[in-house]
């Protein structure tokens, strides 16, 4: 665990401060610091539960509650693949193994070089799209069969690793 | 800054001044004057069209308008869900009640030269259906099956107003039933209308809503509050989002006349944070309602106060379930606690509460401004009104339908979806999600209602509709639902905990064909004392799933354990792929795409041959062959 | 209070409004098993073990949540009931480390006994277990996850008797896990070490850490003198390992038992409490008349002290240099004992056995080591004590005759010394020294009533020769923290505070006997700590000399050894210095 710097502790502070006075505002402070870090770190943590008058554990519990919150750093690029219902029934599976080979990224994890991160995700409620990828917030429906989910990944894959990829 | 608006006159005023934009859009044919030459068109912006690049669409017919001068002849706008997400993006042009499907960016340019320009349709992108009768087109929108048997009343709006203008809503006559509310009715009053309809919840259980109102209202203490439950986390529901993201005012003026009816002055949305788009415009229109006075204080000078708050949930299906919910708003853990006590007594930081879930709000200003009686003459026995449903999974038209309680299941599956794709054979429908179960072939002519559906072994839930075909293993359907109530389950109780853990131990084994005749008496034993132990509503519906499939299709898992076979073919361990040597004409592609190195030949000379226990059953080869070779048993 | 009436089991039971139906159930006399209830810490209704059927409920019902309501209908054994009650245990059994055998609360453990009650006679699921964390780094607690029934009682303890929340659920699902934040160890927190969470746990997840084995080493090694010293509030619980009632005084009895394990000597740490009081008195007088700073805290709870480490480096300077007992008596014996008997100091092998846990890392913490040797080498808990006679075939404590302390040289003990174990004893003791000091003669009144009983928080004043002075008396860190913010304000009326670490003080320490939530929902209720309080008072006032300064053998260590309290060789041995702990220590956050 690596020491914040001055910058990210100045936003967590500035976070804290903005919820402060709010009504039970623990988990609007971790969204943001989250959105601001991509990840929540002790120092969050630890600012928010003296803020809100709880324990560090008590905050450490909620952001382990959540599969949305992190307290590792993601990779560069995040790539979401929905497991709701239809994408399942329409070989969402499949599209997992095919990124996780494809990025060296396991489900939920951040590949070894930092650069890919692959999580699963609850229904995203695309399910006409079925199944449906979400790369750095770009959605692709029909993941499987069209090309473009699995060219637009190969594009990012060559231009980060490069041709040894 | 715009004007509060604080009488009823005011309201009318914008009405009127509305309607003269909204009437090529809506229903009752308003006769053109010169000085309506004027298109509407309306591009659908929500999640399902916006990820097929709905928004640079827009951005160019606005582009072409502007370009061609066309400002005070064509409006632009961007709507809400149309339902058919489907055949996204979807175009709507008004007057000629035109819809055009799968519209690309590019496609831009031909809308405004050939349509609107050129006064032609373009057939290739129309929407159609195909009558039954004679085999022809319609191009009629209220003729095609997909919105027939439709009865939009909780997406009325949706897909026809701009969700980001105030002024739109009120043009549809919105905020009319919150001014009738406040001025001219008791909270009382407002109350014995709600439970006169006959609405009841639309998030799963089917309280009755005026019921539960009044519960509230009885509680003592001025402090109470209101929340709409946005947490849509059944996989395939999606109506909540679309509600949201097409009608948001409808939630606001919705809640605002629930807390008016239970004597709360604040409220909370919570909502997935995996719906952005629907965060964002529930933002923008509680801004606006502020701005004009819908929100905030004294509304209408009537001295009734109401604030609204949005809570983003985290990522946790449990938060649903509505003591979680408010564990949630309080910043802690999403885990239920025991009721009683229940909300209404004892809700949000220990204050009455009443949540409703987004379905239900979207009906209550309509309720009020039509009357109960209106409302209850919809629907069948105790279930009244209409249901949204949201299709998916092996049917033609996915999307989101709503229709009048006592549809049957045959109707919405085959008249509005189009039955399942590709000629395969129907197999099974699943309603309610994780909490619900699966419907064979013989309960399709059953009529919609809470209590048909709970009594057919599964139930409403939020409203989710999978369509399972031939090629769905219903022991892998139940394993997956297992799977996800596992890793959802908020680990407090112990059922729930540990013994859906079990259950799902169990159906892996008997997917991977290590099952057990036994273990399915141990499996049904558990799931009913689940059912009787677990804390909350998430554990005790969790066995659902599997007793709804023991009870309908005891044989494929029959077929898993005696005959070590998966009928749908899915189940990965039960299947052996080979090679038919008459057909494979040794071109090598299923070798070179084989993962495993599982695929052994000559390129042009020996035919291949799979390896059976190196192979990973991936499926590769088979979707690669181009000559029918590879097999599956 | 509304009266309600409902029927349990048939049979008409009048109950009050806001009672569950746990509680009408238990005034009424009938009894439902619980699991993660534990009254007035926490309530949730988690482990699903006091279900009941309530007529009308589609589901059942925990007892212990369930509001009664007028015309209820309640069985709490039907068939139904059980059927539920026994499947939910033998879910946790089916994610539950078995090895009954060879856990420290074998015999003694709330599932195991639920188990049996229930007749559980096979394990009737198995399957995977949640990933397990064995976590013993910190001197005091052993945390084993593979135990764990996730009852939240140690979370619930933790957060409110002590307010600091060390312990927290992680994860959820199957995946849920209690411990320390990252999961990690107690020693990377913000811990006081005070135990309450491990005899708050039902099971074997949270266990002190044992130092029975060093002990019997240390006792066999022909060239160690092994010194026992036992704590006052020892002798009114180590009755109970030995399944004789709560509050029994055992004092000749453990003693016997003491020797018959082979220490070389066993001593009481009454002397050191005793010695305490001089020194402490002393450092009291002096700061009153010198202009030190006040309020002062008493020292001699190792969890508080910790506590205010982390929490309040700002009040150290409050806090009493002075060493606490056991500390005390341990520098005594490494040099004045050692020096009298000509022993080589390295030979001496000091063993504690106390009632607390947090004494295990105050033994060896560097800034209270004499030179260098440490003062005391091991510390058992009472739990620790009883195995350890135990396993020297000793099963009957009560059959022992009682024998006396060993009398030389640091043998002899006041009443002052015993009441040490109670909250508010420290004060009793320390103004009875102080005031007959001031008023150069004998006490007329000893008693301080003023001091004792089961409160919070307890405040008097007393008339110190003429100088009137405010005290203040708590244990258990929420009860402090009022106390502590009116120091840290500056707006403190009182002159000296004794702080106890653990609720009700020593006798409800750590590493007590454990209490089952049965015994404190029951008819014992949470009277077991006035009955362990009961038993060190009733030794108190049959005791000759009950004042510390009366103790002969004190004197004649200052006559010959230390001089005066507060001497330079007093200073040396018998206090310590504080500093600011820092709260957490994570992997890569040191610079």
């Amino acid at each position: 665990m690596a020491k914040l710097n001055g910058d990210a502790l100045g936003k967590i502070d500035e976070i804290v401060a903005r919820h402060r006075n709010q009504a039970g505002p623990c988990i609007e402070m971790l969204h943001e610091v989250q959105n601001e870090l991509g990840y929540i770190p002790f120092e969050a943590m630890e600012k928010i539960a003296e803020a809100t008058g709880t324990s560090v554990a008590e905050v450490y519990g909620v952001v382990m509650f959540y599969s949305q919150f992190t307290t590792e750093p993601k990779g560069k690029h995040v790539i979401n693949v929905c497991l709701g219902t239809a994408c399942y029934v329409k070989g969402a599976q499949q599209l997992v193994d095919r990124v996780e080979k494809m990025t060296g990224a396991a489900v939920n994890k951040t590949s070894a070089d930092g650069l890919f991160s692959l999580d699963a995700t609850r229904c995203l409620g695309a399910c006409g799209l079925a199944p449906v990828c979400i790369i750095d917030g770009k959605v692709y429906g029909n993941a499987l069969m069209g090309n473009s989910f699995t060219n637009e990944l190969r594009k990012i894959i060559l231009a980060e690793r490069g041709a040894k990829a | 800054m715009r004007e509060r608006i604080t009488t009823i006159e005011q309201l009318n005023t914008v009405k009127e001044a509305e309607k003269k934009y909204l009437h090529l859009r809506l229903q009752g044919n308003i006769e053109l004057t010169d000085d309506d030459q004027l298109f509407n068109i309306l591009v659908c912006s929500g999640t399902g069209c916006t990820a097929g690049e709905s928004a640079k669409l827009l951005e160019r017919l606005e582009e072409l308008v502007e370009e061609h001068e066309m400002e005070d002849k064509v409006r632009i706008i961007k709507t809400g869900c149309f339902g058919l997400c489907q055949k996204g993006p979807i175009v709507a042009i008004f007057p000629d009640r035109v819809f055009y499907t799968h519209v690309k960016p590019q496609d831009a340019d031909r809308i405004i030269q050939e349509h609107v320009i050129g006064g032609n349709i373009i057939r290739d992108m129309q929407m159609f259906d195909i009558d039954k009768e004679t085999g022809g087109k319609i191009y009629d929108i209220e003729k095609i099956g997909f919105y027939e048997k439709q009865h939009r009343i909780a997406l009325r709006n949706c897909g026809k107003i701009n969700p980001e203008n105030i002024y739109e809503y009120i043009g549809v006559s919105g905020y009319q039933a919150l001014y009738k509310c406040l001025k001219t009715m008791s909270p009382q009053e407002v109350i014995d209308v709600v439970k006169a309809s006959g609405l009841r919840g639309r998030g799963g259980a089917g309280f009755p809503t005026g019921v539960k109102w009044q519960f509230e209202k009885n509680q003592p203490g001025h402090e109470k509050y209101v929340i709409c439950n946005a947490d849509e986390g059944d996989p395939g529901a999606f109506m909540d989002r679309s509600i949201l993201e097409g009608d948001p005012h409808a939630i606001l003026e919705g809640m605002a006349i629930m807390a008016y009816a239970v004597g709360a002055h604040h409220g909370y949305i919570y909502i997935r944070a995996e719906y952005p788009i629907a965060v964002s415009r529930l933002r923008i229109a509680i801004a606006e309602a502020e701005e004009l006075g819908f929100l905030g204080k004294d509304i209408f000078g009537s001295g009734f106060d109401f604030d609204l708050e949005i809570r983003l949930g985290a990522g946790a299906f449990v938060c649903g379930e509505e003591t979680a919910l408010i564990a949630s708003i309080e910043g802690k853990r999403g885990m239920p606690s025991p009721k009683p006590p229940f909300p209404a007594v004892a809700g949000v930081w220990g204050k009455p509460t009443s949540i409703n879930n987004v379905e239900t709000i979207a009906n209550i200003a309509m309720i009020l401004r039509k009357g109960a009686e209106w409302y209850s003459a919809i629907g069948m026995g105790k279930s009244k009104g209409t249901k949204v449903f949201a299709l998916g999974g092996k049917i033609n038209n996915t999307g989101l339908v709503e229709i009048p309680m006592g549809t049957t299941l045959r109707e919405i599956i085959y008249d509005i979806g189009g039955g399942c794709p590709g000629g395969k054979k129907f197999k099974a429908v699943q309603t309610g999600g994780p909490s619900g179960g699966c419907l064979t072939e013989k309960e399709l002519d059953t009529p919609i209602t809470y209590e048909n559906l709970i009594a057919a072994g599964s139930m409403m839930g939020s409203g989710g509709m999978i369509v399972l075909d031939e090629d769905n293993c219903m022991v892998d359907v139940a394993r997956f639902y297992m799977e996800f109530i596992c890793d959802e389950s908020c680990g407090k109780c112990t059922p729930c905990r540990v013994g859906t853990k079990r259950l799902l131990e169990m159906l892996t084994k008997i997917t991977d064909g290590e099952g057990t005749m036994e273990m399915l008496d141990e499996m049904e034993e558990l799931c009913n004392e689940i059912k009787d132990t677990a804390l909350c509503g998430l554990g005790q519906t969790a066995p659902n799933p599997i007793l709804s499939t023991l009870r309908y299709f005891r044989d494929e898992y029959e077929a898993h354990i005696l005959e070590k076979r998966c009928p749908a073919h899915v189940c990965k361990n039960l299947l052996t792929y080979s090679i038919n040597p008459t057909k494979c004409r040794a071109c090598s592609i299923c070798a070179r795409n084989c993962p495993a190195e599982a695929i052994t030949g000559k390129p042009g000379k020996e035919v291949y041959k799979i390896d059976s226990t190196k192979c990973i059953k991936c499926g590769l080869c088979l979707s690669n062959c181009r000559f029918g070779a590879v097999e599956r048993h | 209070m509304a009266e309600v009436h409902i029927k349990i089991n048939n049979q008409f039971v009048t109950a009050e409004e806001g009672d569950t139906i746990l509680e009408a159930a238990n005034k009424s006399g009938i009894q439902i098993p619980t699991l993660c209830y534990l009254k007035n810490v926490i309530r949730s209704g988690a482990c699903r073990v006091c279900l009941v059927e309530v007529k009308g409920a589609r589901a059942l019902l925990s007892a212990c949540t369930t509001p009664v309501s007028e015309g209820m209908e309640v069985w709490t054994n039907s068939e139904r009931a059980i059927r539920g009650r026994k499947t939910t245990v033998e879910l946790i059994m089916s994610n539950h480390n078995k090895n009954c055998l060879s856990c420290k609360r074998n015999t003694n453990c709330e599932l195991q006994r639920l188990c049996a009650e229930l007749g559980i006679r096979q394990n009737r699921f198995e399957g995977e277990h949640t990933p397990p964390t064995f976590e013993d780094a910190s001197w005091g607690i052993v945390r084993d996850t593979s135990k764990c029934v996730l009852c939240e009682r140690c979370i619930g303890t933790c957060q409110n008797v002590q307010g600091i929340g060390i312990l927290g659920l992680q994860n959820r699902g199957f995946k849920t896990i209690c411990g320390p934040i990252y999961n990690g160890s107690f020693n990377d927190v913000n811990c006081m070490q005070c135990g309450q969470c491990v005899i708050a746990c039902p099971v074997g997840a949270l266990t002190e850490k044992e130092e029975i084995h060093e002990v019997i080493e240390a006792i066999n090694d022909p060239d160690k003198v092994v010194i026992c010293q036992t704590a006052p509030a020892v002798r009114a619980s180590l009755g109970e390992e030995f399944g004789m009632p709560i509050g029994s005084l055992v004092t000749g009895k453990m003693v016997a038992a003491l020797k018959r394990c082979g220490f070389d000597r066993v001593y009481d740490t009454n002397f050191g409490a005793d010695l305490t009081i001089m020194e402490e008195g002393t450092e009291l007088l002096k700061r009153v008349t010198e202009g030190g700073t006040l309020p002062m805290f008493t020292s001699c709870s190792p969890g508080w002290v910790r506590y205010i480490e982390y929490e309040y480096p700002e009040l150290l300077p409050h806090l009493s240099s002075a060493k606490s007992p056991h500390m005390m008596f341990g520098a005594i014996c490494k040099t004045y004992w050692a020096e009298k008997h000509n022993v080589d100091p390295s030979k001496i092998f000091v063993v504690s056995i106390m009632p607390c846990i947090a004494k295990k890392s105050e033994a060896r913490k560097p800034e209270l080591h004499t030179g260098e040797y440490q003062d005391v080498d091991a510390v058992l808990t009472t739990r620790e004590a009883g195995r350890l006679i135990k396993m020297y075939g000793m099963d009957d404590l009560d059959a022992l005759e009682d024998e006396a302390f060993d009398q030389d040289l640091l043998g002899e003990y006041t009443g002052a010394g015993v009441i040490f174990g109670a909250t508010g004893g420290v004060m009793e003791a320390a103004l009875r020294t102080v005031k007959q000091k001031l008023d150069g003669k004998p006490l007329e009144r000893v008693d301080f009533m003023e001091c004792r009983g089961m409160a919070g928080v307890k405040e008097a004043q007393i008339d110190l020769n003429g100088t009137k002075i405010w005290i203040a008396i708590t244990s258990s860190m929420t009860c402090a923290k009022p106390l502590l913010e009116d120091v840290r304000a500056g707006i403190s009326k009182y002159t000296f505070i004794e702080v106890m670490g653990c609720p009700g003080g020593c006798i409800n320490g750590g590493g007590q006997s454990i209490v089952s939530a049965r015994k404190k929902h029951g008819r014992i209720g949470y009277t077991y700590k006035d009955r362990r309080m009961k038993a060190l008072y009733d030794e108190d006032r049959f005791k000759q000399k009950r004042v510390s300064m009366d103790n002969s053998q004190i004197q004649q260590l200052y006559d010959e050894f230390l001089g005066e309290p507060g001497s330079e060789i007093a200073e040396k041995l018998l206090h310590t210095t504080y500093s600011p702990k820092q709260k957490f220590h994570l992997v890569g956050m040191e610079e």
